[in-house]
């Protein structure tokens, strides 16, 4: 092997492709404007609809309750309520979204109230439905209010002290730190983005440097050059993963840009309200991050270059690397569910295991043993798909499939 | 020099089994000459002229090339190897300088030397007007004179041609053939294939009439003219090509 050769192939693919529209896109652009787009700016758009829909004032109609009309009248003042007259077609018109709720009254409802009965109340709604969720909050809160109210006015007719229906006082305190809390919840998903985008970035130059060049005609110009197929595979892998790692680098950065935007916007679609909930990555998780992340960009790379030059052509070898896509997400949101924890078998998994750590390192946990189980695994399943290329970049049936 | 002993090569294919592309061919050819390998289209002649550029490896025989065995020496076989065929395209997206350079680079060639390599080729093969035009912005004239600088930029002293005039006008084809000429001259060893008759008879110092793979008629043209009793060298490939099948 030689570097000096492997190094001429990989500047000469490097401004080749940065000379290609396509591989600019899905390299620089989409990553940085189309990423941030898709995250923070549709997160922020549903936060913006969702703030428009809690502006509304709802439309509820009230079934039965003609002998409770204090309740009827203070559900009346209810900010952003507007009761309509009730009608028998009440569930239909809750399907259509004519009104977001229904409140329905049982007979002697206040009567009940006064004396110590437990008269019921029910909210009829659209499960799952926006604005219909809005009213029953606000529903719930009226009644909320007036069943406490209630109990204060029975315990003092009964000589009672108020405190006597709430012995003490509890909530929950966050003690982790903003990091961590961060961590846990983005954990999870930040790897997921970042193995995925390492993919997006390696497919189209992958396909472009093998099935592509193979099209173009111009793999027989290159392998008629005294440049040693090892050296030929290795200038081409480091173009790949150069873009699979900066298509993964610039989204991160600009994702990060974003949200940190996001976070500390007093109307950032996060709230900015809970206070643990910070934009928080110590510079030694990114590190820690990407370092995990750099075998298996090079695993994807070699992979992806190995299977297009398979393909006659570039439009085959898409169709080869799409359900490849399938099987990479899998294990990846194999380790955003529930239960599924690190350990010694999980961390021979290529995929799987670096989404796992990740998860960890994010949440700044370090288990070294298997990081470096993990490390050194995902180098030789590397090895082996550089192995596999070279082979490939060998075999005259490969290169020339008619 | 170009020496081909028994060269065969035989391609699996899934629809019509076991392909024998090349079978038992067979030449020789000197430094100063020109040996055209004449045949059809799958005749065998592409596959011949890939196996003896390395980028094919043979199933039974053998081939050297300015000493080198294909097979065993195919990296030094390559530094001393032009190459040229249709199916050899440009990078599209390098200019004609760049891609001329970037061979140079693989070739091994120190930064000066290629520098006034490229500038020499520049002049000669008239490419100054286009030379930092991406290549697939050329017409196919201006791209086939930055194959030719390709395939020289390393002073190879064998040159293969697979039916470089396939596809130019006759302005570019003689330029082409011109350039040929001038390799012989120089002393390199050239062998090219073509199906154009009229090519052969201009160019070349020995002919091999290719035909299914096997080598049919070989030697000059007054060798082959005085064999076959006819001037006509379409005439003898005809008489060839149809006595062998």
């Amino acid at each position: 092997m030689s570097w000096r050769e492997t190094a001429i192939v990989y500047r000469k693919e490097l401004i080749d492709s940065l000379r290609d529209r396509r591989t600019v896109i899905s390299m620089i652009v989409i990553p940085v404007l189309a990423m941030p787009l898709l995250t923070v700016g549709l997160g922020y758009l549903s936060f913006t609809l969702l703030n428009r829909a809690k502006r509304e004032t709802s439309k509820i109609m009230v079934l039965g309750g003609a002998d409770s009309p204090n309740v009827l009248a203070a559900l009346r003042n209810v900010d952003k309520i507007e009761v309509v007259p009730s009608s028998p077609d009440y569930v239909e018109q809750i399907t259509n979204k004519q009104i977001r709720a229904a409140v329905e009254i049982s007979p002697g409802f206040e009567a009940a109230l006064a004396g110590s009965e437990t008269p019921t109340v029910q909210i009829d709604y659209y499960e799952g439905e926006t604005r219909s969720g809005i009213a029953v909050q606000r529903l719930t809160a009226f009644f909320s209010g007036l069943r406490e109210s209630t109990v204060r006015t029975r315990l003092v007719a009964r000589n009672l002290p108020p405190g006597l229906a709430q012995p003490f006082e509890f909530g929950p305190k966050n003690v982790v730190s903003p990091e961590k809390v961060f961590g846990n919840t983005f954990g999870s998903i930040i790897p997921y983005f970042v193995i995925l985008l390492c993919m997006t970035g390696a497919m189209y130059p992958a396909m472009d440097l093998t099935a592509g060049e193979k099209e173009r005609g111009t793999m027989e110009t290159i392998l008629c050059s005294p440049v040693s197929r090892t050296d030929l595979v290795i200038g081409k892998f480091l173009m790949v993963l150069t873009a699979s790692l900066a298509t993964a680098g610039l989204a991160m950065l600009s994702m990060s840009v974003s949200l940190v935007y996001a976070f500390r916007s007093k109307s950032g679609m996060m709230g900015g309200g809970t206070n643990a909930m910070q934009f928080a990555i110590h510079p030694k998780t990114v590190l820690g991050v990407f370092g995990m992340i750099l075998p298996i960009a090079m695993l994807l790379s070699l992979a992806m270059l190995a299977i297009s030059l398979f393909a006659k052509s570039f439009r085959e070898a898409q169709s080869y690397l799409s359900p490849l896509t399938i099987v990479i997400i899998f294990p990846a949101v194999m380790s955003m569910m529930p239960g599924v924890e690190l350990n010694a078998k999980l961390a021979l998994i290529p995929i799987l295991n670096t989404s796992l750590v990740c998860k960890e390192i994010i949440a700044g946990t370090y288990h070294w043993n298997y990081i470096l189980l993990i490390f050194a695994s995902t180098c030789v399943y590397a090895l082996l798909a550089l192995a596999a290329a070279v082979h490939l970049f060998n075999r005259e049936d490969v290169l020339f499939r008619a | 020099m170009i020496e081909a002993l028994a060269l065969g090569k035989i391609f699996q294919d899934k629809k019509r089994g076991e392909v024998r592309a090349v079978d038992g061919v067979s030449f020789r050819c000197e430094p100063g000459q020109i040996y055209g390998l004449l045949g059809a289209n799958g005749a065998g002649k592409t596959t011949t002229l890939r196996i003896l550029a390395t980028i094919l490896q043979p199933t039974s025989g053998s081939a050297k090339i300015a000493g080198y065995d294909v097979v065993r020496q195919a990296q030094d076989v390559r530094r001393n190897v032009g190459f040229l065929s249709t199916a050899t395209a440009l990078y599209g997206r390098l200019t004609a300088r760049e891609t001329v350079e970037y061979f140079g680079r693989l070739y091994g060639m120190p930064e000066d030397v290629l520098r006034r390599r490229i500038d020499a080729l520049l002049d000669r093969l008239e490419m100054n007007e286009f030379r930092d035009r991406r290549c697939d912005k050329l017409s196919t004239g201006m791209k086939q004179k930055v194959s030719i600088a390709r395939t020289l930029v390393h002073d190879p002293p064998v040159m293969i041609f697979d039916e470089p005039t396939i596809g130019l006008d006759v302005m570019m084809a003689r330029t082409i053939v011109g350039f040929i000429r001038d390799c012989r001259s120089q002393g390199k060893t050239v062998i090219f294939s073509t199906h154009v008759m009229s090519e052969a008879e201009k160019l070349c110092d020995r002919i091999g009439i290719i035909h299914g793979g096997r080598l049919l008629a070989e030697g000059s043209l007054a060798e082959l003219r005085q064999r076959y009793q006819q001037n006509d060298l379409e005439e003898i490939f005809v008489r060839v090509a149809e006595g062998g099948q």
